[in-house]
């Protein structure tokens, strides 16, 4: 017998994710501004010789395909890691100005410094995303009552405003570099090529696996401090840990597709609303759910304002802002 | 049995007073002071739980009694003194070490929303787990078994908040049983509960001593109950014990009037023949029949 794992109908929700997943990364070689038939696809993805307009078209959207499945379930993953880590449910780290931090801590390294190389750019992406969320924690912190969640996100939204100002100023005064990062400041997977997932894979995986094992550290802090420090929990190096997972995540996320907003809060809740509160579940389900949400975001983008396109993160925020609102009208703020 | 409080700190063994009979103890305080910011709320307290015994510490709202407790469980830096688990101070001792021997229910313990029964009990389980050790046959036996004594079992699936006040406080003592550890604090299991429910989880505590040799520590609000329960009441007033032995030596008229600054009368409880405090407020003066029959008891 097993007691253990069971809700209701977990493989049913799990199998529907997948599907929308799968489907969405279909839609994406096939959807945008040049329609695509499905053989036209085939051939260009199983036919190495093919060398023609289609073949380009293809090869662009499996490089976003690639960015977007990348991107989405990184924060996904960093969302669901950060509302456990701080029982704050409206824990996102686009929200919380960490992702803003993170393009700003990129955008100086280029513009500023005139780092071209990736590698060394994504180093600036992640300790301008540590320096955003030790600073949006400490500023939610002052005050008698801490760092509530809607502190948290106010401090995070003040935040974002600045880096993003910040960011901004740096890059209308090179335009060079404006034209390299005009559409990632706002969050987009076209554009930029997959080679640009090599030197960013180590960092999404190593914050992928700190993550994913930091489950059953999860579930016991969701039983509050003192009973997760009864159950044996050094909260300090603990919460480092699960803290390091999400700075690599959302960092190496923004790197790649810069600041996206709110996939680290609809996917988490999604996958709660499905399986139940284990983050034995909720973190992988955030990776699946987040991936689709960004796929389909970039999808829906291409097509719905023809002939341009609008940014992944535009869309993002479109779907995501009612649920940030939902959530906090909800007024169970301190329920995780 | 009563605590020689003349027997030497360097050694876990007491001296049963009366008895004579030697008990151990694992957990104890010396000179042990708590607070908050400047506040000292636990005044250089030093005593000894014993093993294999019901321990229950009663005294008047912020009298320190849940401070003492917290700090029994490594919850609060001491200012003064320390906690000593096994003879070692327990700050010195890994948590995790600390967790596999002591367990801890903090008064009014919040569910994530959703949990099932399972998975809150299940979660219990992680001072035996590694990073990267996956669930295994020992925790599912730790979880059925405390599924079990607490007659939770047929609640496995069901949703936590979804239950009754009283099945909930099972499920979170099956949660702590879970843990496995031969030592339990509880910081008032029965608040909110009616009185019906308050003497099942009292019951419930009592047989896992009774069965399982657990050592029960606990904070009660119910005097009455608290002498039912107690093999070893202690009473605390302005942050430090005032009187602990067997509830029949610490709870007199002249204490509860002393540790709760209320006129009482202490007769014996009809049903447990333990001492039965029955509280004179302005508006009631004993009935001379009452005195008659509390005094010859």
């Amino acid at each position: 017998m097993t007691l253990t794992n069971r809700t209701t109908r977990p493989a049913l929700a799990v199998t529907i994710a997948l599907a929308v997943l799968a489907a969405g990364v279909v839609a994406s070689l096939h959807v945008g501004s040049r329609m695509l038939s499905p053989e036209v696809v085939w051939a260009a993805l199983t036919d190495p010789r093919a060398d023609d307009a289609d073949h380009a078209v293809v090869t662009a959207r499996v490089a976003r395909t690639v960015l977007a499945l990348l991107a989405g379930g990184a924060l996904g993953l960093a969302g669901a890691a950060m509302q456990g880590l701080t029982r704050n449910p409206l824990g996102d780290p686009g929200i919380l100005g960490i992702n803003a931090g993170a393009a700003l801590g990129m955008v100086t390294a280029v513009a500023l410094l005139g780092v071209t190389s990736l590698p060394v750019q994504i180093w600036f992406a992640l300790a301008g995303a540590a320096v955003a969320g030790v600073l949006v924690h400490a500023i939610a912190g002052l005050g008698r009552d801490g760092a509530t969640p809607i502190k948290l996100a106010v401090a995070g939204a003040a935040a974002t405003a600045g880096f993003t100002s910040w960011t901004s100023a740096l890059l209308i005064t090179d335009l060079q570099t404006l034209e390299t990062f005009r559409f990632w400041q706002v969050g987009t997977v076209g554009g930029r090529g997959v080679e640009v997932v090599g030197p960013v894979l180590p960092f999404l995986l190593t914050g992928a696996v700190l993550a994913l094992t930091g489950a059953r550290l999860l579930d016991v802090l969701a039983l509050g401090d003192d009973l997760a420090r009864g159950l044996g929990r050094r909260a300090g190096l603990d919460r480092l840990v699960v803290g390091l997972s999400v700075i690599l995540l959302a960092g190496a996320a923004t790197a790649l597709a810069g600041p996206i907003a709110f996939v680290g809060l609809v996917a988490p809740h999604a996958a709660r609303i499905l399986l139940g509160p284990s983050y034995f579940r909720i973190l992988p389900m955030s990776v699946v759910i987040g991936a689709a949400l960004v796929t389909w975001a970039d999808v829906v983008g291409r097509v719905i304002l023809p002939p341009t396109e609008v940014q992944v993160g535009i869309m993002t925020a479109v779907i995501g802002v009612p649920v940030f609102f939902a959530l906090v009208r909800r007024g169970r703020m301190g329920s995780l | 049995m009563s605590i020689d409080p003349a027997t030497d700190a360097s050694t876990d063994r007491i001296t049963d007073r009366v008895t004579g009979r030697v008990t151990g103890t694992r957990l104890a305080t010396h000179d042990l002071s708590l607070g908050y910011d400047d506040r000292t709320v636990v005044d250089h307290v030093t005593t000894r739980v014993p093993d294999g015994a019901v321990t229950v510490v009663v005294g008047a709202n912020a009298c320190g009694k849940s401070t003492l407790l917290r700090g029994l469980a490594r919850l609060l830096r001491p200012g003064t003194g320390q906690v000593l688990l096994d003879g070692k101070s327990i700050h010195g001792i890994p948590t995790k070490e600390v967790a596999r021997t002591l367990g801890l229910l903090p008064q009014n313990p919040v569910a994530p929303k959703g949990v099932t029964v399972v998975d809150l009990v299940g979660r219990g389980r992680a001072p035996h787990q590694g990073r990267f050790q996956r669930w295994g046959a020992a925790d599912e036996a730790a979880v059925a078994r405390a599924l079990e004594v607490t007659g939770t079992l047929d609640l496995a699936d069901r949703v936590v908040d979804e239950l009754s006040g009283g099945q909930r406080q099972r499920v979170w003592i099956a949660m702590a049983l879970a843990q496995e550890t031969d030592l339990l604090l509880l910081d008032e299991p029965t608040t909110y509960l009616d009185v019906a429910h308050q003497v099942e989880v009292l019951d419930l505590l009592h047989d896992l001593n009774a069965t399982r040799g657990t050592t029960v520590v606990m904070v009660l609000h119910e005097l009455n109950l608290a002498a039912r329960y107690a093999d070893h009441l202690v009473a605390m007033a302005d942050g430090r014990i005032v009187a602990e032995g067997p509830p029949r030596e610490v709870i007199t008229q002249e204490r509860v009037s002393e540790v709760f600054g209320m006129q009482c009368l202490v007769v014996e409880d009809p049903v447990s023949g333990t001492p039965l405090v029955v509280p004179i407020g302005r508006h009631h003066s004993r009935r001379p029949t009452l005195v008659a029959n509390g005094a010859t008891a």
